[in-house]
């Protein structure tokens, strides 16, 4: 697994460059010359924005038709396939595409130059691929999802849509931080935009305020981490920063350990950017917004918060792969907060009973594993994650989206049953199956299930992640039990349902008839089509894993050659430079042979339990996994008769308040009401005071002073004419005796 | 013309003591004597075209003083001041009668309490 194809082509200077000659390291970086790209890439970029403008036109015009959502399929259709072509071009050599000069300032010998360009490697590719894919099959699913809104909230719905996807592209294909922050930027207000889009409905505004803020937080580390990245490296490109010499210093420092030798603000660089990371991929303590997101309709769910702008942040941490190992803290943060979260997350999804929140849940419990991956250095494990998950969890919510649609906004599997068995829900069921399949990993036909598999083995090869290896592991059979408990719920036993409260408003009334004869709304074939189409991606992500890849060979696999060939490649010469370092000196690189973090050329001998971690996890995460999904069978399928009981019941009940905490998300919500948002409303009560009182108050008096002087001298102007006259000669008689007695005075001196 | 006591006489036999000869003190006195009276007509008066007559009469005052100053200095300034002085008082004077003849149009009378709600 050595990759030195993306060094050999972008930093010449790593492999040339002697541990030794670190103090000489920090002379001006060479002039990086990338390759120019095709201009036809700019296809990706500018179709969803011209199909925003369009859908704006519609509104204004007042189209009452599909056009928005065809157009957005077409807008976003051929971007996927430009990116296809730009796949099938790419000849291995990252380069740049320029659209125009957009920030080039020069102070002293510094200069900072965000250009509006974009730079093309696998990582890029890799992302954009999933990207405008899934938008194409998401649009044409939310053709029909959203077709009671037809007019001008439809064109609203899919002019946003367009420009999420526009800015997710910005996003990730940016060739600068500038151009990543602004695509950052861009998807949340797109993703506050459309969790707000039934803006009438109080909790869908309150869920969206609750994003925009919970993420502002995350964005203030990514801003902060960008300016500190310009101060430090003094750029913002990537092709600049990835072969700067100072950056290729220090992960040659951090490559034998020594972190003494970095300095502390390029260690705070990736700890600024994990911030951003935390709050836009939902980790732990900022994951609070995503379950509340799901207020929005249900495609924007599976389309912004499952498959693609939650993943913004692992695409940020692979990005910048670079920068984070050149921190000694940042990369096991990353895989602590991933892991906690996976188990958090997982065990709030056991106990919820709305299908759509706990594949909100389980969306967070994933992006955990994907930090987790990147955390326990394979980024390649994340980054594939990121692929089968944006599939299988796209699948799942589009398939809880029907499930919705057709019942009249029911969504509590207490009141949902038996689905399979109901005419025109088979495309459903088995879109469903295969997404529950891939999402508990169920073993072989999966890609779930290696996905997970790459970042658990890899757990167990770094040392000292073994502890995170574990709680993943019982992560995955908690992932089984509440996915199945979901499938068995609904799609399985006793046909049963209850239509929900949306059911007296639906525009189908008359085809559903009477409220007391309900008859669900089978989905069309918009719906179908996609998730036929999802369902068979899931399983082909499979190919993505086994084919090319051999140990044998030393070949790699579709998904790590994308993802190593980047810039989230850093194991090149990882371990060969750790032994030059431990032959020449071990006593004072003591770790035998390795940087801190293991190697990947020279893995260290770690069995678990008796084996190589990559073989034997295939076989401890499909026994996790079955054992799951057979426990969720006997708990919720076994013997059940009605909806609304099952076995898990009176088991429940034994645990004590622990269900009923769970249920309540372990009250994190309102602990973060007492201790954080409490104290700010009564400091901003306070504020609110202080300023009504003291700031307003000195300004309203220096206003009132001038009116109070003339409301003291007001009556002297009478009006009477002699008045006037008296004060004259009263005055000047006053000043003639100031006169006389100052004369007086002076006779008498 | 001996029958005929030459005025000087006259005074003379009026008053058998010496009269003292004219000085400053007696112009000043006469002149603060009029600007006092003036003073008093305006601020005792309602009729705008007496009041406006007192401040002539306040005018005139100071223009007196101002030539008992001049011929005191034996200067010609204090004169050319007050003809200056009494050029500018014809034109006040004839847009002062022209605001009260506005005024009285106005109100049907001259008393200056007509105008009281010019207040503040």
């Amino acid at each position: 697994m050595i990759n030195t194809t993306f060094l050999t082509n972008l930093m010449p200077n790593l492999l040339a460059m002697a541990p030794d000659t670190h103090a000489a390291a920090s002379h001006a970086p060479a002039a990086v010359e990338v390759g120019q790209g095709p201009k036809w890439i700019l296809l990706i970029i500018g179709l969803p924005m011209l199909t925003t403008l369009l859908c704006g036109l519609y509104a204004m015009i007042g189209n009452k038709t599909k056009l928005p959502a065809w157009t957005t399929v077409a807008g976003a259709g051929i971007a996927f396939l430009t990116t296809v072509a730009m796949y099938m071009s790419f000849d291995g050599t990252p380069y740049t595409v320029h659209a125009f000069d957009w920030i080039q300032v020069h102070f002293g010998d510094k200069s900072m130059i965000a250009n509006f360009s974009f730079y093309i490697d696998t990582l890029t590719i890799y992302w954009m691929l999933f990207v405008t894919g899934l938008a194409t099959l998401i649009a044409l699913y939310a053709s029909e999802y959203m077709s009671h809104d037809l007019g001008t909230s439809y064109c609203r719905f899919f002019g946003a849509f367009g420009l999420f996807v526009f800015s997710m592209a910005c996003l990730v294909m940016g060739d600068n931080l500038l151009m990543l922050y602004l695509g950052w930027e861009g998807v949340g207000l797109c993703s506050y935009l459309l969790i707000g889009y039934f803006y009438k409905k109080p909790e869908a505004v309150a869920a969206a305020k609750k994003a925009f803020i919970v993420n502002r937080i995350g964005d203030l580390g990514l801003a902060l981490g960008v300016y500190l990245t310009f101060v430090h490296f003094g750029t913002l490109e990537y092709a600049v920063l990835f072969s700067d010499p100072t950056l290729l210093g220090y992960i040659e420092s951090a490559k034998v350990g020594n972190f003494e030798a970095i300095p502390a603000i390029a260690q705070w660089i990736p700890l600024l950017f994990m911030i951003g990371a935390f709050g836009k991929s939902a980790q732990f303590p900022l994951y609070v917004w995503l379950p509340d997101a799901m207020e929005g309709p249900t495609p924007v769910s599976a389309l912004i918060h499952a498959a693609t702008m939650v993943t913004a942040g692992v695409y940020l941490v692979a990005r910048t792969y670079p920068v984070f190992l050149t921190s000694e803290h940042a990369l096991p943060i990353v895989a602590w907060i991933g892991t906690i979260t996976a188990l958090l997350s997982a065990t709030i999804a056991m106990a919820q009973f709305d299908i759509k929140r706990i594949m909100a849940y389980s969306t967070v419990s994933q992006l955990g594993y994907m930090f987790a991956g990147l955390g326990v250095l394979t980024p390649t494990g994340g980054a594939y994650h990121v692929l089968t998950h944006a599939f299988f969890k796209a699948l799942l919510f589009l398939c809880c989206g029907a499930v919705m649609h057709g019942f009249a906004g029911q969504l509590d599997l207490r009141k949902l049953s038996g689905l399979r068995q109901v005419k025109g829900w088979g495309i459903v069921t088995i879109g469903m199956l295969v997404g529950c399949l891939n999402l508990a990993g169920f073993p072989l036909i999966t890609a779930g299930y290696y996905s997970k598999d790459t970042i658990l083995a890899e757990a167990f090869v770094t040392p000292g992640y073994s502890m995170i290896g574990w709680i993943l592991v019982f992560t995955a059979g908690l992932t089984a039990y509440y996915t199945f408990r979901v499938f068995f719920r609904v799609f399985m036993g006793p046909v049963e349902y209850h239509p929900g409260d949306e059911h007296h408003d639906d525009d189908h009334a008359e085809e559903h008839g009477h409220a007391g004869d309900f008859h669900p709304h089978a989905p069309g074939w918009a719906i179908n089509t996609v998730l036929l189409t999802l369902a068979v991606c899931s399983i082909l992500a499979v190919s993505l894993y086994k084919v090319g890849g051999s140990e044998e060979k030393h070949t790699k696999h579709f998904a790590d050659t994308m993802v190593t060939d980047s810039s989230a490649s850093f194991h090149s010469n990882y371990g060969s430079h750790a032994f030059e370092y431990y032959e020449k000196d071990p006593e004072h690189y003591p770790v035998a042979g390795v940087g801190p973090r293991g190697t990947i050329e020279q893995p260290l001998e770690m069995p678990l339990v008796g084996g190589d971690p990559h073989k034997m996890m295939y076989y401890i995460s499909a026994g996790v996994g079955v054992i799951g999904i057979a426990l969720a069978w006997f708990l919720h399928l076994f013997g059940r008769t009605n909806a609304a009981e099952c076995k898990m019941d009176p088991i429940a009940k034994r645990f004590g308040p622990i269900p009923k905490m769970a249920e309540n998300k372990w009250y994190v919500d309102e602990i973060y009401h007492l201790i954080l948002v409490t104290p700010l409303r009564i400091g901003s009560h306070i504020f609110h005071w202080i300023d009504k009182l003291l700031v307003d108050g000195l300004v309203n008096l220096f206003g009132f002073l001038p009116r109070l002087l003339a409301w003291i001298l007001k009556p002297s102007q009478s009006g009477v004419l002699q008045g006037y006259a008296v004060s004259m000669a009263g005055g000047m008689v006053l000043l003639l005796l100031v006169v006389f007695v100052l004369i007086l005075q002076g006779g008498a001196a | 013309m001996d029958h005929l006591l030459h005025s000087t006489q006259l005074a003379q036999l009026a008053f058998p003591e010496a009269v003292p000869a004219i000085t400053l003190a007696h112009y000043l006195f006469v002149s603060a004597a009029m600007f006092v009276m003036g003073l008093i007509g305006f601020l005792t008066r309602k009729n705008m075209i007496i009041m406006f007559l007192c401040t002539e009469l306040m005018f005139q005052a100071a223009g007196l003083a101002l030539i008992a100053f001049g011929r005191h200095h034996l200067g010609a300034d204090g004169q050319t001041f007050v003809i200056f002085v009494l050029c500018v008082a014809a034109a006040e004077a004839a847009m002062a009668l022209a605001l009260v003849v506005l005024l009285f149009r106005h109100k049907e009378t001259l008393s200056a309490q007509a105008w009281k709600e010019l207040n503040g």
